[in-house]
């Protein structure tokens, strides 16, 4: 257990280092002068250009040597600094990020959990019978494959335009103060419900497909075959094919985190929900650079949270881990 | 008679077709009796094993009748079976290495099984680690997860589980093959204590390698190609043998203690036929030095001598 | 069984798999429009062609018009052009990255597997999208072949973890060892031994591949960072949202560049289920 963990642990580090190497190093090594491309697009008067070129090249810390640029880029991340946001001049970006980061995680979490339960549910459901099997399967693959952007788009035009019973912009009422109310609370539901609705229905898709796939490959496996040699109920068989068949998936669940997380950036963009995705898309289209970098890095750091998450619950739920019999699965 | 196989004809379903693995098997299995089943890889051992506890798709069940304890076994059918699996059939599987849940105990996992089959685990306790103690297994293992176990263990393991319920028959397919040959002959000992100790009353047991068959078995079978070519007395099996198959098989080891089905039969020119499109009649015709025209019909399996069965039209004639 | 026999045997199977078929079939049919399409397009998909605005299916415009009167046929036949290659593209690059990497870690193995692997499970937990975005953010000009290049640079590891097992595993069977112990060179081994065993796995590798990198592309397309003078099916969505294609109810306009993509996605998915049925008689229906 503790080379299982201690193997995990060295790949979250390296990785943040990579990414953290990675954002460093983009603005500096692509062609072209960022600084002075940010400006170009920000069209200032030229002795306001002037001054914002020397601000700039100083909050990128280009005048110092290039070793050294990259010393401070840690430090100032260390202490939550990750520059100047243009688009929202001057909050400084960690402060916008960490506005966002209330909603994706509202979004994200109840999406992930519950489609990977109904996905688990349904597929270990198809998995008995040829009957559902026909119905699930074709309807988790339309889904897996069908782009998260797209998905919002329909919903949002369907139950927010046709029938009109959804909002299909922002968290909350523009008209509405935040506060605490029923009212309030009904609004921001609402708000939510058809964001979490597309995430919810592309997860569960491949959580279903993945499901059902296992659990059939379970219920092959020589343990199965001897439970039923030995006359063991079609119940105790199945408990245990799905249990564990349950425990790859939640392996998968990690793996499949990034594109989840690329799939809630695209939802808050159809639907204005004012996550780290819808951010992104006004950074992008303000040429806001420290914004772009910051959302990079955030949503790197969430992904490696919820691995690292996800790894503890697998120890605690695996008990070969627990044994420390497991072989390398990193 | 604890076994009567009648007629048993079981085939594989493909999509090319059926393989016929095997045609037509009558044979009985005495109270006590530990029956070796032998034959080159292929023959349709375990295709036999199998259909006699879990008959499933791709296997087809064509025609034959099982009787255990004079009591007809369904074994046509999945659910009608299960009454039967385990407390009057039950079986050591080839793949024992792999056969208890990776994720549970083994205590729990026997546990379980035993409640499921509406058995309780407390009464049955004392008697498993009677067993345990048989078999040499430490009674920790009740707490380990299979994967603490080694090869050996597993296997003996799994012998115990098998037989808790003391079944009528045990069917033991290739138990040993897996084994290094020190432990071989401990766990093809252990098994004919169970049967001394009644944890079982007979066997049935599967193997390519005759060398154990020698130390242990009452009576040896062989199959050729899905068909019954020979039942006799080990002793009478080793030292004269009626088939022309039996023999080639018997004379082609150079010595005891070799696995035949790992060489080709020396001197028995061909290969054994594909399953899927049989020759009719003796299968073992294209290969067999002495046959003749009769031969192009299924020789029966008849008793030649008393408890020697040959399906051999030569060795008939030669009798009549 | 001699080559000639299993190359039978797997079209036997291959034309009787109704998944294949279903997957085949979906798959050919958009591909031959991309083909078609543009002859059967009357305008360039840039043009500003219906003064009237936003239009729907019409005998003269067979998918409407958009809300600047851009015939949306046009933009979706050139679109679909644009995911074909990037799927093909990208795909091929992710694959091709992925099975020399799995493979040098397979059959390498020690030291080399060690530091190949620890870099595809770094890189497997990065979220491509990121990365991808931040690249192409600071790109001025993207092409569709800058697009196809990132896109698999970054999606590599799924298919280099998955070769590097099978490698694993061949490596080790008997066939291999002895044509090891014959004296066979590395290279001999590895294209006459190890290569036709893998194939399978390399065809199923490439379709799931081809899969991710249209939904990869689709995706940055949607959030501005698709190529910079190109139409294509992600971007037709983003412009139908921002210019109130949903509130105008212009559902003509966003309705097939998703609907192309799901379909095309969808059926490589099924395809390569049926694809595994047809290698692996285990999971044949009988
Ligand atoms: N699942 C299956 N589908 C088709 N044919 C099978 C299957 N399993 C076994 N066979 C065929 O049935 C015959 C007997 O196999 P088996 O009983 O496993 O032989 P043995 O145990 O004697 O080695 C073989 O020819 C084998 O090819
Ligand atoms: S029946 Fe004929 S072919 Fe078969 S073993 Fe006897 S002699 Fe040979
Ligand atoms: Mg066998």
């Amino acid at each position: 257990m503790r080379r299982y963990f201690s193997r995990k642990l060295l790949i979250y580090i390296l990785t943040f280092f990579l990414a953290v190497t990675i954002d460093w190093l983009i603005p500096r090594f692509m062609p072209g002068d960022p600084v002075q491309n940010m400006l170009s697009r920000a069209m200032l008067r030229a002795d306001a250009a002037e001054v914002m070129y020397g601000y700039y090249t100083k909050a990128f810390g280009l005048d110092v040597p290039i070793g050294q640029q990259y010393l401070n880029f840690w430090n100032a991340l260390f202490h939550g600094d990750l520059g100047t946001s243009v688009y929202m001049f001057p909050t400084p970006v960690t402060k916008v990020l960490l506005r966002a980061v209330p909603y994706d995680i509202f979004l994200l979490i109840p999406s992930i959990l519950l489609s990977w339960y109904a996905g688990n549910k349904f597929g270990a459901y198809a998995a008995r019978s040829k009957w559902l099997d026909n119905t699930v399967s074709p309807l988790g693959y339309v889904l897996t494959a069908t782009p998260y952007m797209w998905l919002g788009i329909l919903l949002a035009w369907f139950f927010g335009i046709v029938l009109g019973k959804f909002p299909i912009a922002g968290a909350y009422s523009f008209n509405l103060v935040p506060h605490l109310s029923w009212m309030f609370i009904w609004d921001v539901l609402k708000h939510w419900f058809l964001p979490f609705a597309s995430l919810f229905l592309v997860g569960f898709g491949g959580q279903a497909i993945g499901m059902r796939n296992m659990i059939i490959y379970e219920l092959e496996a020589d343990y199965s075959h001897y439970l039923e040699a030995l006359g063991a109920p079609r119940s105790l068989v199945r408990k245990y094919a799905f249990r564990n068949a349950v425990l790859p998936q939640i392996t998968g669940l990690a793996l499949s985190l990034g594109v989840i997380v690329a799939g809630a950036l695209v939802t808050e963009v159809v639907f204005s929900y004012p996550g780290i995705g819808y951010l992104l898309l006004a950074a992008i289209q303000n040429q806001d650079y420290f914004l772009i970098q910051g959302c990079f890095l955030f949503i790197i750091i969430g992904v490696l949270f919820a691995n690292f998450v996800i790894d503890i619950v697998y120890l605690l739920i695996d008990p070969r881990t627990r044994t420390g019999m497991m072989g390398e699965t990193a | 008679m604890s076994l009567q196989v009648e007629h048993l004809t079981v085939y594989y379903q493909t999509l090319r077709g059926d393989v016929q693995a095997l045609e037509d098997a009558t044979f009985t299995i005495e109270d006590g009796e530990i029956m070796g089943l032998a034959g080159e890889s292929g023959c349709g051992k375990t295709t036999l094993g199998h259909s006699l506890i879990r008959l499933v798709p791709p296997m087809r069940y064509v025609r034959g009748k099982v009787k255990i304890d004079s009591e007809e076994l369904p074994i046509w059918g999945m659910e009608e079976m299960n009454p039967f699996r385990f407390k009057k059939i039950s079986i050591i599987p080839q793949y024992a290495m792999n056969a208890m849940n990776p994720t549970r105990k083994i205590g729990k996992m026997t546990e379980e099984l035993l409640e499921s089959r509406k058995v309780s685990f407390s009464d049955t306790l004392p008697e498993l680690k009677r067993r345990l103690d048989m078999v040499e297994l430490t009674h920790d293992v009740m707490n380990m997860y299979p994967i603490e176990l080694s090869g050996g263990m597993k296997q003996r393991m799994v012998m115990v589980l098998s037989t808790l319920m003391d079944p009528t028959l045990l069917i033991a397919d290739e138990i040993t093959s897996a084994l290094d040959v020190s432990t071989q002959k401990a766990v093809a000992e252990m098994l004919v204590e169970f049967r001394n100790r009644e944890c079982c009353n007979s066997v049935m047991l599967i193997t390519h390698d005759l060398s154990i068959l020698y130390q242990i078995a009452d009576t040896i079978m062989v199959m050729y190609a899905g068909q019954l070519s020979e039942k006799a007395a080990t002793h009478t099996m080793i030292h004269s043998p009626r088939h022309p198959y039996t023999k080639l098989l018997i004379s082609s080891l150079p010595k005891v203690g070799v696995k035949y089905a790992e060489k080709r039969l020396k001197g028995i020119p061909g290969s054994p036929p594909l399953l899927l499109d049989p020759p009719i009649g003796c299968r073992f015709r294209e290969r067999c030095p002495v046959a003749f025209d009769k031969c192009l019909d299924v020789p029966p399996f008849l008793e030649i001598e008393k408890d020697h069965l040959v399906a051999c039209w030569k060795e008939f004639e030669r009798d009549a | 069984m001699s080559e000639d026999k299993k190359i039978n045997e797997f079209l036997y199977f291959a034309l009787r798999n109704k998944k294949l078929r279903i997957g085949l079939f979906i798959v050919l049919f958009f591909l031959i429009l991309t083909f078609i399409g543009p002859m059967l397009a009357q305008n360039d998909p840039f043009d500003y062609v219906n003064p009237g605005g936003a239009e729907p299916p019409s005998s003269e415009y067979l998918f409407g018009t958009t809300f600047f009167g851009q015939d949306v046929f046009a933009q979706f036949v050139y679109g679909l052009r644009a995911t074909f290659l990037v799927g093909l593209l990208g795909g091929g690059i992710g694959t091709l990255i992925g099975v020399l990497i799995g493979f040098t870690a397979g059959y390498r193995g020690g030291i080399v597997d060690e530091l190949l692997n620890m870099l595809t499970n770094i890189i497997l937990v990065i979220p491509v999208l990121a990365v991808l975005l931040i690249i192409a953010a600071y790109l001025e000009v993207r092409t569709i072949l800058i697009e196809c290049m990132i896109i698999g640079l970054t999606a590599w590891p799924w298919t280099a973890r998955a070769i590097r097992a099978q490698t694993f595993s061949l490596r080790t069977r008997e066939f291999v060892d002895l044509a090891r112990l014959s004296g066979m060179k590395s290279s001999k081994v590895i294209f006459t031994e190890i290569a036709p065993n893998m194939m399978s796995y390399l065809v199923m590798a490439f379709i799931l591949q081809f899969g991710g990198a249209i939904l990869n592309a689709a995706t940055l397309d949607f959030i501005g960072l698709g190529p910079t003078n190109a139409i294509s099916l992600g971007l037709m969505m983003q412009v139908a949202v921002l210019w109130g294609a949903l509130q105008l109810g212009s559902w003509w306009w966003f309705v097939p560049p998703g609907l192309a993509i799901t379909a095309i996605v969808g059926a490589l998915y099924v395809m390569n289920v049926g694809l595994d049925e047809v290698f692996n008689p285990k999971l044949r229906e009988m």
